[in-house]
């Protein structure tokens, strides 16, 4: 049997037995849902209906209901669907790269960083279909066949690329999903004794039966899944800051846009496990599952994928200068002086200077402080793509087109929207999903447990 | 005499890959093991081969990598060149840098689903599937052998329990099949 090292802190905290991991999990399904969960479902519902309602409003009124104007078409649409699929990343990531690197700690937290993943790239989704207009025509989006000339799409288009890149990216990242909980809504289905749950919970189960060569054959597809979805994840980001580099907008023409991207993506989606775990460990007394070390992991990532971001940030500005092209140097020195000055110092505080704090070994583990700074990064994250997208475009090559931008009511409305669907999403799937992979949790229970580990340490002391 | 199948309980899956190396060294057939988790090793122990499911993700992927290509060149370089600023698109091979991201995603696309459908089928689990383990605790804390008499017919029902309790079984449940 595989060991680990004594002075690893153990992933699995407190004595537990294989049927505590199922009781510990399963229980909030079965059990009555707490009273906050009602509260908190309530307003998220409230918040997602007002969304829908201002998207059925754009889409009955037209693009005109947003703030654009002539100089800047492209402002909180793709600033969210930037936002969003960056959040996206790091579900795939924590279960696709850390599962071929073996990180053990990533099994308590795959599943609800999965989910969030698939829920924050719907929501991301959601804003290139509905800046078309015309949403019902979306599907001229793929290459069907028509009679329109015949009329196909442009294959040497980014927006094409995107297109590909975040439907594989969603599906994808659902099916091995759903894979993995499969044997966990078979726990669930040999629990139940009420008979519709037991129902709905078998349907999902797929009759799943745990022998010998299905579990082989499970683990295989988990490899190879991770091996296929891992430059998936990386591909997804670099193609949507191609949506900008491939131009020759000053600001958004440079080479350095796909690592940056995939960092900066791979930083916010951090940020937003933490912001969610934090509160879900201890409203479902997890606190045994994801302890104080998985987020100190997690916080970890945050300050690596920061000071990637920051090295690009500070790259960038010394290339505009250093590239003697005018307009380059202009459009940074704007975006750091002009009228979005805010906007960019936002962003270099909360996504450059603050991350650093986590040096400190006491902060990182405090989760209070990440909690709060779970929300910092996020909206440095946001202002992020505000700053790249707006201050980039709204003073062009002509200063009598120059503008700027003013959201309206139904930007702010679908943006917000956009969250409360995501909470909404995410709060019945804490309610009615295994949050935790809990067959995987039991398989490092005797390696990674608490317990078992100052086991094998006091017998070796003998 | 009817045939009888054995489930043998076990509670850990070190002490359930020992009964299936006992049973094994004594010439006993293991049909099958259920466990709420893989049991690393226990393939070899009880003859399971490997699966070939990775080969298929192979050829699933290259299949999408044909059909984006073909794909690809039908669209943009036979049926309808595309003329981007006075360049039309007459050859594929001068436009693949632009084509390589969406042949990427569909590779990836199709090893990826084409392989999850695969297992699917392989496995028998489908939506509405019955649940087919033996016993419910498999999916919770219990590990089970299950050997058939059927495929062990030098042996009786009595020595293959017999031989099980020598091991640190938790409990034999039989029955007739």
């Amino acid at each position: 049997m595989h060991s680990e090292a004594a002075i690893r802190e153990p992933l699995i905290l407190g004595h537990k037995t294989y049927h505590d991991i199922t009781t510990d999990i399963v229980g909030p399904i079965e059990n009555k849902a707490p009273r906050g969960w009602y509260i908190l479902t309530t307003i998220a519902a409230l918040i997602a209906a007002y969304g829908v309602g201002c998207i059925l409003y754009l889409i009955g009124t037209g693009i005109g209901t947003w703030g654009l104007n002539k100089t800047v078409d492209w402002a909180w649409d793709i600033t969210n669907f930037v936002w969003w699929v960056g959040i996206g990343h790091a579900g795939t990531l924590i279960s696709a790269v850390l599962l071929l690197f073996r990180q053990k700690w990533r099994m308590a937290i795959n599943r609800s960083a999965e989910a969030m993943t698939i829920f924050a790239v719907i929501m991301a989704g959601t804003f290139p279909m509905i800046h078309m207009g015309r949403i019902w025509m979306a599907y001229w989006v793929f290459p069907l066949p028509n009679q329109l000339g015949s009329l196909w799409t442009n294959f040497n288009s980014p927006l094409l690329w995107d297109v590909f890149a975040i439907s594989t990216y969603f599906s994808v990242s659902l099916v091995f999903w759903y894979i993995g909980l499969i044997p966990d809504f078979a726990t669930i289905r040999d629990r139940l004794t009420k008979p519709r749950m037991k129902r709905i919970y078998s349907i999902l189960s797929f009759g799943w039966t745990g022998n010998a060569k299905a579990w082989t054959r499970f683990e295989e597809v988990s490899l190879v899944l991770a091996g296929v979805a891992t430059p998936l994840v990386f591909s997804v980001h670099s193609v949507v800051s191609m949506d900008f580099a491939t131009s020759i907008v000053p600001g958004w023409h440079t080479t350095i846009f796909p690592p940056y991207f995939v960092a900066g993506a791979v930083f916010s989606g951090f940020a937003m496990v933490q912001t969610l775990l934090l509160v879900m460990r201890k409203v479902m007394k997890l606190e045994n599952y994801i302890t104080v070390k998985h987020v100190e992991y997690m916080n970890i990532i945050i300050i690596v994928t920061g000071s990637i971001v920051g090295v690009a940030y500070i790259t960038e500005l010394f290339i505009s200068w250093y590239s003697g092209v005018e307009y380059e140097s202009y459009a940074f020195i704007n975006r750091a002086t002009g009228p979005y000055w805010w906007a960019y110092w936002s962003m270099m505080t909360c996504n450059v200077i603050s991350p650093q704090i986590f040096w400190f070994r006491k902060l990182r583990r405090h989760l209070g402080f990440t909690f709060f700074m779970s929300i910092i990064v996020n909206i440095g994250m946001w202002f992020e793509r505000f700053v790249i997208i707006v201050t980039s475009l709204h003073r062009d090559y002509l200063p009598s087109a120059w503008l700027q931008f003013h959201p309206t009511w139904v930007d702010v409305g679908i943006f917000l929207g956009t969250i409360g669907i995501f909470f909404t999403l995410y709060l019945l799937f804490a309610r009615y999903f295994p949050v935790v992979a809990l067959n995987e949790m039991k398989s490092i229970l005797k390696v990674s447990g608490e317990s078992y580990k100052n086991q094998a340490a006091a017998q070796h002391h003998h | 005499m009817a045939n009888k199948v054995i489930y043998a309980v076990y509670e850990d899956p070190e002490q359930l890959k020992d009964g299936a190396r006992k049973l094994v060294s004594n010439g006993i057939k293991v049909k099958d093991t259920f466990s709420p988790f893989p049991i690393h090793g226990i393939d070899p122990i009880i003859g399971v081969k490997r699966t070939r499911l990775g080969i298929t993700a192979f050829m699933y992927g290259i299949t999408g990598t044909c059909l984006a290509t073909l794909g690809i060149w039908y669209f943009n370089i036979f049926d309808w060149p595309m003329n981007i600023g006075g360049k039309p698109n007459w050859h594929y091979y001068q436009n693949i840098p632009a084509f390589i991201p969406v042949t990427f995603e569909f590779t990836i696309l199709c090893a990826a689903h084409g392989m999850a459908i695969t297992y699917l089928i392989r496995n028998k689990t489908l939506p509405g599937m019955p649940a087919r383990n033996p016993d419910p605790r498999t999916t919770d804390d219990k590990f089970i052998i299950e050997v058939r008499t059927g495929d062990n017919h030098g042996h009786s029902a009595e020595a293959i329990t017999d031989l099980l309790r020598s091991t640190p079984v938790f409990e034999i449940n039989e029955r007739q099949y």
